[in-house]
């Protein structure tokens, strides 16, 4: 059996209403709460990132793991928000987690599929039986472009998970990849902020892609919407995934502990990952859970993990994903949030 | 560029590595060659929880070079569970809600960069221990 | 060893001297030392300065300072214990002479620090922090200065005001110093209102950034006698100590152990205890140093320097004097000059030549001269014979 073995999440402490941001560009907020399914996002705090939210979430899901960090033989980390164009985050991961220097390391970008992907390799390498352990993490600190649609949802917040052969909390049941080449969304070398390519990042992209993985997830698997326990949408906002999951058959139930984005915005390659923590947060043993992600450019990773009796364990070890998203909170007022997020002009 | 000076510092700086006097026990941190209690020369490391108190603290208004964009923020001596101490940044607060005697708990945090295109210096800093 | 006096002392106004340089400041300094000594001998040359590299972007400042004084080929050397350099390079010339190496020996404190923005100049006085572990942190030296504080008023419960009336006081003494950079009076409101910098400290608790130079000439109480051109004043203990100079590392940051050791060997040097004293310039770098420093140094009893500032103790008619010069805060406080400005005051005071801020029947001093938070301090006696 392999599987998730321990599983942590990070997500800042600061907020901003849709209200504040909608109040300085002069657009109707409740029209894009309605529209989005969107209440506020986290905001990272100046002194986080990508690397430091992928650290806490990892410490966090080493508290839960409780192995050895030197046995740890792969991190991977999935952002499109690395701090560094060229030089890696998962050095300074593994370094901070003590899991150097005999650790391969690999840092992925795809838009918001990027964490899935690391998740992905993270398993499989386990699988194969090359490493004893593989961390998989999503993080991101993204940024919309001031005015932009985006910049109403762009949040931060990364979930790690470790992936291993003993002890599973969650056993990977399968996977399934579905990928085109699908240019709705991308940013450039040296661009600050992301362009897309507006309705054309629904229907033929995030429909088209999430349908496609759960469809021949479904198939090989042989299971039906209703097998399944949970389901998780990557979440560009509230209302993508609901609508995804109703057209596909998923009932609320199913998909009401991993919707985050009302209250936490799209985390971008920690979105679908932290709905899964999510999960794991409230799923009993034995119960089927369906994650699929998706990343602009475009493609859907899916998985499908069956809880075990150990996941009750080692819940309480580190903190829950609800916890982190509704308490002790500090909300921004824009101009705030505008200095927090390096949208403000200073002489160099 | 302080590239060496910063990556020299790492086992501390990252990871919260002290030393450990294999006489007296005393703990140091950061590591150092000679035990300043009882001048013995070995040390095994031990990796600090990050869990302590809150000695004494100041709220920095008028930063220094680099750190301006942050103020007001909260600089304080935290006395951590194995009774050695160590000056941090207190950070997700309202630093003017800070107590003497608060429980923090160590996260990793960037606490500055070498300009733009400069590299990026991580370490820890403190939080109001909130089981977060 | 042999026994020292001072025979000359010097200082340039302390302020903002935007017209002249570092080497102007020193020179100027050390020619008017040597006026008031009334020679022109000089066997070497000791120079206080804590960052002439960071904030003149100048070392190699001993010889550059002699040339410039017209002394090329004196020895020189120059000596760095953060702001309390000054004291040391006149510990250093006191060995000098003490030892027989030199007759003559001239101590020059300096620092120029206006050549660099206030930024910058924080930024440099932030290196006698512990680097890598205080200043890579984010704070400075009010941040320090404001943990103690902080610890201070929890634990003696001194008062936001007794800080401030150590600021109104040295202003007080300060406006009657024709040296000093800031030489008016000041109130408890001034301190209170003005602008909050590392709580509790406000600006007006801060000691300002400060051009500046002091020189005092010493030699043997012996070659004193000949000259004679001013009463005798003769150092008669120093007193140094070292501790961590990172603030977090000590066992009880109230103590301040290096103060607390230096002064006991300088007493005990002179053969003297602080009741012997008749008045003291201190470091007062922040208006919690000198509370912390009269502790210390046992003027007053542990928790009692707020309440002691606050009655008046330690006025200018006070029983026990501090800082009739007006202190780090009213007079200024070139970093390097400090230490040996201090000396330059008690000397004058000692002979009975500080006009309208003479301490009636003075006739010993003690100069209290500390680097960073506390990791260095230099103490010494002088006595009027």
């Amino acid at each position: 059996m392999i599987g998730i073995v321990g599983y942590g999440t990070q997500i800042p402490r600061y907020r901003i209403k849709v209200e504040e941001i909608a109040k300085v560009w002069g657009t109707d907020a409740p029209t894009y709460k309605r529209g989005l399914n969107l209440n506020e996002k986290s905001v990272p705090s100046p002194d986080e990132d990508c690397i430091t939210l992928s650290v806490n979430a990892a410490r966090n899901a080493m508290l839960r793991a409780m192995i050895d960090p030197a046995d740890i033989g792969a991190v991977y980390v999935g952002s499109e928000s690395h701090p560094y164009a060229v030089k890696p985050t998962g050095t300074i991961v593994s370094e901070a987690l003590g899991a150097c220097p005999y650790v391969h390391t690999a840092d992925f970008e795809f838009a918001c599929k990027a964490g899935t992907e690391a998740m992905f390799v993270a398993l499989h390498l386990v699988k194969s039986g090359v490493v004893k352990y593989a961390l998989g993490i999503g993080a991101d600190t993204s940024q919309g472009a001031p005015g932009d649609a985006l910049e109403y949802s762009a949040s931060a917040g990364a979930a790690a998970f470790v992936m291993g052969a003993k002890n599973v909390i969650a056993e990977l049941i399968d996977t399934h990849c579905f990928m085109t080449d699908t240019p709705d969304f991308w940013r450039r070398e040296n661009a600050h902020y992301p362009e897309h390519g507006g309705r054309f990042t629904g229907e033929p992209s995030y429909m088209k892609h999430t349908a496609g993985a759960v469809n021949a997830i479904l198939e090989k698997t042989k299971m039906k919407p209703g097998d399944l326990d949970y389901m998780i949408f990557h979440q560009p906002n509230g209302k993508f995934p609901v609508q995804m999951a109703f057209s596909l058959g998923f009932k609320e139930p199913q998909f009401r502990h991993g919707l985050l984005t009302p209250t936490l915005g799209n985390t971008y390659s920690g979105s679908s990952p932290l709905g899964l923590a999510a999960t794991l947060d409230v799923a009993k043993p034995n119960q089927t859970i369906l994650i699929v992600s998706y990343g602009s450019g475009a493609g859907s990773d899916a998985f499908i993990f069956k809880t075990t009796e150990k996941l009750l364990e080692i819940r309480d070890k580190a903190p829950l994903v609800r916890k982190q998203l509704d308490e002790h909170l500090m909300y921004l007022e824009y101009g705030q949030y505008a200095k927090f997020r390096h949208k403000i002009l200073k002489p160099e | 560029m302080e590239v060496a000076k910063h990556w020299r510092e790492t086992p501390e700086r990252y990871r919260l590595e002290a030393g450990k006097c294999s006489k007296c026990n005393t703990i140091v941190f950061p590591q150092r060659i000679i035990c300043p209690e009882c001048g013995n020369r070995k040390f095994t490391t031990q990796s600090l929880s990050g869990k302590g108190k809150l000695v004494s603290f100041t709220i920095i208004r008028i930063a220094p070079g680099g750190f301006e964009d942050l103020a007001p923020y909260a600089v304080g001596i935290v006395e951590l569970e194995e009774g050695v101490n160590i000056l941090t940044q207190i950070t997700d607060c309202n630093p003017e809600d800070l107590k003497t005697g608060d429980p923090l708990v160590a996260k990793f945090r960037r606490i500055n960069e070498d300009g733009k295109t400069g590299m990026i210096y991580y370490a820890y800093k403190f939080v109001p221990d909130a089981g977060l | 060893m042999r026994d020292v006096a001072i025979i000359g002392i010097g200082m340039t106004r302390f302020g903002e001297l935007w017209e002249m340089s570092l080497r102007d400041i020193a020179v100027e300094a050390a020619l008017k030392c040597l006026d008031d000594a009334g020679t022109e001998h000089i066997d070497s040359v000791t120079i206080g300065c804590m960052s002439s590299g960071l904030f003149n972007q100048q070392e190699h400042l001993a010889s550059l300072v002699t040339d410039y004084l017209g002394r090329r080929n004196t020895p020189a050397v120059r000596v760095e214990s953060a702001c309390a350099s000054g004291g040391m390079a006149v510990r250093s010339a006191f060995m000098e002479v003490a030892s027989g190496i030199s007759d003559y020996a001239i101590a020059i404190g300096v620092e120029k620090m206006t050549d660099v923005d206030g930024n910058l100049a924080t930024k440099a006085l932030a290196t006698a922090a512990d680097g890598d572990y205080e200043a890579f942190h984010g704070i400075n030296f009010p941040g320090l200065y404001a943990l103690l504080a902080n610890a201070h008023m929890e634990k003696y419960g001194t008062t936001r005001e007794q800080l401030a009336e150590v600021a109104v006081k040295n202003h007080r003494n300060g406006a009657l110093n024709p040296h000093s950079q800031f030489p008016r009076e000041i109130t408890t409101d001034t301190v209170l209102k003005s602008a909050m910098i590392a709580d509790p400290l406000r600006l007006f608790d801060c000691s300002p950034i400060t051009d500046g130079a002091a020189a005092v000439l010493i030699t043997t109480v012996e070659e004193a006698r000949k000259i004679g051109k001013h009463p005798l004043v003769v150092i008669s203990g120093i007193g140094t100590a070292t501790d961590t100079i990172a603030l977090y590392q000590r066992k009880d940051i109230l103590k301040m152990d290096a103060v607390q050791m230096a002064g006991k060997r300088a007493l005990q040097m002179a053969g003297k205890t602080i009741h012997d004293v008749d008045f003291a310039e201190v470091h007062d770098c922040f208006t919690i140093a000198e509370i912390m420093v009269l502790e210390a140094l046992g003027i007053v009893e542990p928790g009692q320097g707020g309440p002691a500032t606050q009655n008046g103790h330690t006025a200018l008619n006070g029983k026990f004097p501090v800082n009739p010069s007006g202190g780090l805060k009213s007079k200024g406080h070139p970093v390097g000059a400090t230490g040996v400005a201090q000396i330059c005051e008690a000397a004058l005071q000692l002979r009975g030549q500080a006009d309208k801020r003479q301490i009636n029947n003075a006739r010993t001093a003690l100069t209290q001269n500390m680097g960073g938070s506390g990791g260095s301090c230099v103490i010494h006696i002088l006595e009027a014979k």
